[in-house]
């Protein structure tokens, strides 16, 4: 079935509309029809269109991490940024960068170099990228750096969005520091398209380091793994990262941890660092490991399980997913920023889905289900097993969110924003 | 529009309050309500209808359901020492005060993090860390005083978030009380949680959202090494020159502080804090890290202000040594009064590389107007705290100060900048969103404060200079919002 012709509201809101592709589909769901908007101003004008034509849409930056989320219960229409990659402003003395939502990590990572700064975020590079910016705030993925830099919410300083109904919004601004107003962009990180379209964000950058060292190790067992973590995140040594890695259950654990800074000042501490973690048996390199900061992309194809907890209880965790592994016949690489408390566990995509569902179920209920009875004095559950992505089949068999702290708020976030729940509907948890 | 009759006055919840908090937990005495008439801020004032002082947290949301069936507007204050009115009481409504709410719950120092009550002062999390080699980051100067609760209303900053971050990057999860009097979690504790970022939106939302009552932050390992410096140059552009050259240089300081003369003049007048004399200008730059790196830091920071012109250096290495050079810095505003009888705070933000053109462009503002203004900031993020002095004695010396304080502000503004920086809009700063901000960008935060808030109870009247009517559709107006055709909303 084709799509017929582009409602005439949308091809003249946008000099770039056509008709969907087998490569536009998003998680499985045909869109009609593909916009890409120069800039803001059309961007704004297409989901004014698409809402005066009652259209669904889904935003769209590289598709790195477009198969992550629920799939949407409906996409009209594709809105891709990938024609909004303009840098706005770099302010190099100020270390600030504003740029349209559809311009390139890597692209922007290459800029900044120049002038001796980064934006502090590493996410997994997909196959062929890193992603867009946009694409990056919408899904709030974040790599080994999140120990000490955060993620994309804690680095963006001002955000343009472009809401359901085409109004135009920003807030935040293009300083550091800065408390005027509700800061629309912590909303907008990590909401996968269903508040509106990401437009232009502004991040705060940091100096490139002169330097970084890798000091690795392995460990035998999770205990063991678990206080090379702990050590080295109590150390004065600031590391930037602290993650671990292991490929199989019969494999050891990798530990590495990441020091950057002045060259000599790097030396120093990852000597330091060696002989904290175990003298000879910790080795030090300029080079970036292999297995470095895979987590979330270690298996493209197969499902990736985002596991988050508070850092003293990752023994428990590593133990859980050996558990629940084990029952479902299963055999997870796990990899990830342990000392940020933020681990993933891979699965190949041959798994079956209903071993898959049941490793997962398993796992939420021996970290992220709250005890019985009344709830202590903290939060409920203090930990949350997400699934990423997966295969068609396993979405089909689970919910990849599980429970989420306050869903009814969220759903009213969602229904002041998108009242008709037109922007990607169904992409996040509760079937927001 | 006034309140509709028949709704009963707070004072008519005074019984029902008595039964939540204890006779205790309830004040009623017009002399004793007057004492919470204003925040740090005393140009706004406004005695409390009622005060009420709970305990727990099935307390607050027990007051705030009594409140939301009365329709009765209600604010929640921490130690009152907010700098924007935000914590400005109703005559027509409750004041909920959070101070008793003072337990540290729970310390994870290997997950680094404490679970605290909001009325917890910001200095006793760092304190109750402090024998785990752990501290509290954010640090308003008010930190003796001023509570986590407040903290994370305003989203508090202080001379160390260049480096650390606001109060935003170190709440990972919030147990609050929504305005309809429900009591939940927001986030997990993660800082991870999956669906949207809620801690994140409401911190800062400067009491509109719900009231905290519990909130578990995030613990910072204490560094190894901190050196201060105190540079002392003979003009601002020096000192402003010397600030962007270190941050030029890669080196990111966990505080880089700035003094003009008359701020100088002002602290050394107050607590003799014998800054070098003849300074226009003096910067205190804090280096905080491993040992190795502070060092070499503290060689190139020196180098970088000796280069720019500093006439003299001098360098903290323990904390007596420490606290002398930060002694004038942290009594400026209170010192400001030994030289002027008023004067007024601002807190507006320019990107770092406008701070020369911004501070001279001022200095033409003052001499002008013949209004005095001293100015002492945060430069390494371009926070300034312009403090403009006048005589309260002289008639319409106040107004024309306030003029001069709004022309900073517009200044601000307009080389892309902030109108705070971290005190918050609060009753102060709102009619100056508008410059700021866009009608679209005004109406699309308050879509949040309605999915919170619907009915406008929830300290109404700050952030935003018109209220949003929640339901109603933007650009169509058919008829009275039901809320206010009932009476229960005003439209201001």
């Amino acid at each position: 079935m084709t799509a017929g012709p582009a409602p005439e509201a949308l091809a003249k809101a946008c000099s770039d509309v056509r008709e969907a592709g087998p490569d536009d589909v998003v998680a499985s769901v045909a869109p009609r029809f593909v916009a890409s908007p120069a800039d803001t101003g059309e961007a704004a004008a297409v989901l004014r269109a698409a809402a005066a034509e009652g259209m669904t849409a889904v935003p769209r930056g590289g598709g790195t991490r477009l198969a992550w989320g629920s799939p949407p219960v409906s996409c009209d229409l594709v809105i891709d940024t990938r024609r909004m990659n303009r840098v706005l402003e770099h302010a190099a003395g100020d270390q600030v960068v504003r740029v349209q939502a559809g311009v390139g990590l890597d692209q922007l990572a290459g800029l900044l170099a120049r002038a001796g700064q980064r934006l502090a975020l590493d996410p997994p590079p997909g196959a062929a990228a890193s992603g867009t910016v946009g694409g990056v705030l919408a899904t709030g993925v974040a790599g080994p750096l999140r120990l000490r830099y955060g993620t994309p919410r804690d680095l963006a300083i001002g955000m343009t969005v472009v809401r359901a109904d085409g109004t135009v919004a920003s807030s935040g601004g293009k300083v550091v520091k800065n408390v005027a107003g509700y800061d629309l962009g912590k909303l907008f990180a990590g909401s996968y398209g269903t508040l509106g379209l990401i437009a232009e964000a502004a991040f705060r950058l940091h100096p490139l380091p002169g330097a970084a060292s890798f000091v690795t190790l392995d460990r035998a067992d999770a205990a063991a793994a678990h206080a090379a973590i702990a050590a080295a995140a109590d150390s004065p040594l600031a590391p930037s990262a602290a993650e671990i890695d292991r490929p199989s259950r019969r494999a050891p654990f990798r530990v590495g941890v990441l020091l950057e800074g002045d060259p000599d000042g790097v030396a120093e501490r990852a000597a330091r660092m060696t002989e904290l973690l175990g003298g000879s048996a910790a080795s030090v390199s300029p080079a970036r490991p292999a297995w470095w900061g895979r987590g979330a992309a270690a298996a493209a194809h197969g499902t990736v399980i985002r596991i988050a907890f508070w850092a003293a209880e990752l023994t428990r965790v590593l133990a859980a997913i050996d558990a629940g592994a084990a029952a479902a016949g299963l055999d997870p690489a796990v990899s990830g920023s342990a000392a940020a408390g933020v681990i993933h566990a891979a699965v190949d995509e041959s798994a079956a889905p209903a071993a898959v569902s049941e490793f997962v179920l398993a796992l939420r209920a021996a970290v992220a289900t709250p005890p019985p009875g009344p709830s202590a004095d903290g939060p409920p559950a203090r930990a949350s097993v997400v699934v990423l992505h997966a295969p068609a089949d396993v979405c089909m068999a689970l919910d990849p969110w599980g429970p989420v702290p306050a869903l009814g708020l969220m759903r009213a976030v969602k229904d002041q924003f998108d009242p008709e729940h037109r922007m990607a509907p169904g992409r996040l948890a509760g079937g927001i | 529009m006034e309140h509709v009759a028949e709704h009963p006055g707070p004072a008519a919840l005074a019984a029902r309050m008595t039964q939540i908090c204890g006779p205790d937990g309830v004040i009623t005495d017009p002399l004793e309500l007057a004492t919470y008439e204003c925040d740090g801020l005393t140009a706004h004032r406004s005695s409390p209808g009622l005060v009420v002082l709970p305990t727990t947290a099935e307390q607050v949301a027990a007051v705030v359901s009594a409140c939301a069936r009365a329709k009765i507007p209600f604010v929640a204050r921490g130690s009152g020492t907010g700098l924007s009115g935000g914590a400005l009481p109703r005559s027509d409504g409750v004041l909920i005060v959070t101070s008793r709410m003072r337990r540290i719950i729970a310390i994870d120092a290997e997950s680094r993090r404490a679970i605290v009550e909001p009325g917890v002062t910001n200095l006793a999390v760092s304190k109750a860390a402090q024998p785990f080699g752990l501290f509290y980051a954010p640090d308003p100067s008010s930190q003796v005083v001023c509570s986590v609760g407040g903290n994370v209303a305003e989203n508090s900053g202080g001379a160390h978030c260049l480096k650390h971050g606001f109060t935003v990057h170190h709440v990972t999860g919030l147990e609050i009380v929504t305005p309809d009097g429900e009591l939940t979690w927001l986030g997990d504790g993660t800082g991870a949680a999956p669906g949207y970022d809620l801690v994140g939106a409401f911190t800062g939302s400067e009491g509109t959202l719900g009231i905290v009552t519990k909130i578990v932050v995030k613990l910072t390992r204490v560094p190894e090494a901190v050196t201060t410096l105190l540079a002392a140059f003979r003009t601002m552009r020096a000192g402003g020159a010397a600030v962007s050259a270190i941050i030029g240089s890669g080196i990111l300081p966990a505080a880089i502080e700035m003094m003009d003369a008359l701020a100088i003049e002002a602290a050394e007048a107050a607590v003799a804090c014998r800054y070098p004399d003849g300074a226009g200008a003096v910067l205190i730059v804090e280096l905080d890290g491993p040992a190795a790196d502070v060092a070499r830091e503290t060689a190139a920071v020196r180098a970088i202000c000796e280069r720019e012109g500093a006439y003299e250096i001098r360098a903290a290495h323990d904390a007596a040594e420490r606290a002398a050079i930060w002694t004038g810095r942290k009594s400026a505003f209170a010192a400001v009064g030994r030289i002027s009888p008023a004067y007024i705070v601002q807190d507006g933000v320019v990107p770092r590389t406008a701070l020369p053109d911004v501070l001279e462009r001022i200095a033409e503002l003052s001499a002008s107007s013949g209004i005095r203004v001293a100015n002492v900031f945060h430069a390494g993020d371009g926070n300034l705290h312009p403090l403009v002095l006048f005589d309260d004695a002289e008639p319409g010396a106040e107004a024309a100060a306030e003029v001069v304080s709004g022309e900073i502000l517009d200044l601000c503004i307009s080389r892309g900048g902030s109108i705070t920086g971290e005190h918050g809009v609060g009753i102060d700063k709102s009619k100056f969103m508008p410059k700021m901000f866009g009608p679209g960008d005004l109406d699309t935060m308050q879509l949040l404060r309605c999915a919170f808030d619907p009915a406008g109870l929830c300290n109404p009247g700050k952030i935003f200079p018109t209220p949003r009517l929640c339901g109603e559709v933007p650009g169509v107006r058919r008829a009275p919002h039901p809320l206010v055709a009932s009476g229960t909303l005003e439209q201001f």
